[in-house]
């Protein structure tokens, strides 16, 4: 019942937003919607711990800060390999074990390594991560790093 | 608007451009699949992530920044999942992982 709630005001904050409308109709019709959008997901069974991870909290929230500043340095090194009139590219495959446990923990770790230039997360399964760099450098980068211990951390238990 | 915040703004809308340009060049000059895709990878992490913030500043505290933010964070998910897609179907379809790297273009 709270996570419908929750659902419902995050719809509802979400329609007034993109609105800007603020009319009895309109506030109304965003309300009808909302209700509307809750029923369907649980219908659907969409809004599970996976696709609604409100569990994770706030301590997922620090986690964006860092990766934005990751994904800034690498894309500072990538663009210096495009820009070397030598293109020092070494494409390197690695393969390697995640250590997070629930599924939304290796969705973030796998789709981390994808944001950060220079590293794609190729073949994604709780055993094994298949992960292509740029350079030998930026994909053993990938093998035990920091974004693992970081995911690991605020993933917590199940 | 301060002074402050309209340089911050362009720096970010410059820096962002620059990443821009310089992953369409990777796409050219870099040879083989999964290397390209690395560059396009900037357009999007460093490209569309500042041109983006860069516009956030513009916008001040506006709904449209809202909208900017709802963008960003479209793009944080979709083009991460997007590329994984790309290459899981690049090596289902018998791209080699390993011989990627070829000699590097000339131009």
């Amino acid at each position: 019942m709270l996570q419908r709630a929750i659902l419902f005001l995050l719809f509802y904050a979400f329609w007034i937003l993109m609105s800007g409308y603020f009319t009895p109709f309109l506030l109304g019709a965003g309300a009808a919607v909302s209700a509307a959008v809750v029923w369907f997901v649980r219908r659907m069974e969409v809004a599970d711990r996976e696709g609604h991870p409100v569990h994770l909290g706030w301590s997922a929230l620090g986690y964006w800060p860092w990766l934005v500043k990751e994904i800034l340095k690498s894309a500072i090194d990538v663009s210096k390999v495009i820009l070397d009139p030598r293109l020092p590219a070494s494409p390197t495959v690695v393969r390697f074990r995640p250590s997070q446990k629930t599924v939304v923990g290796l969705v973030t770790h796998a789709n981390s390594i994808t944001l950060t230039p220079g590293t794609l997360s190729v073949e994604v399964s709780p055993e094994r991560f298949v992960v292509h760099g740029l350079t030998r450098a930026s994909a053993q980068g990938a093998v035990d790093s920091e974004m693992d211990r970081r995911v690991a951390r605020f993933e917590g238990g199940r | 608007m301060s002074l402050a915040v309209e340089i911050a703004s362009w720096a970010l809308l410059l820096a962002g451009g620059a990443f821009c340009v310089i992953g369409g060049l990777g796409l050219v000059r870099l040879r083989g699949f999964f290397p390209r895709t690395h560059a396009s990878s900037v357009l999007d992490g460093g490209g569309a992530g500042l041109i983006l913030a860069g516009l956030l500043l513009q916008a001040g505290w506006t709904l449209v920044a809202v909208k900017l933010l709802v963008i960003g964070v479209l793009i944080f998910f979709a083009s991460p999942t997007a590329a994984h897609a790309l290459a899981n179907a690049a090596l289902a379809r018998g791209v080699k992982l390993e011989q990627d790297g070829e000699a590097p273009s000339k131009r």
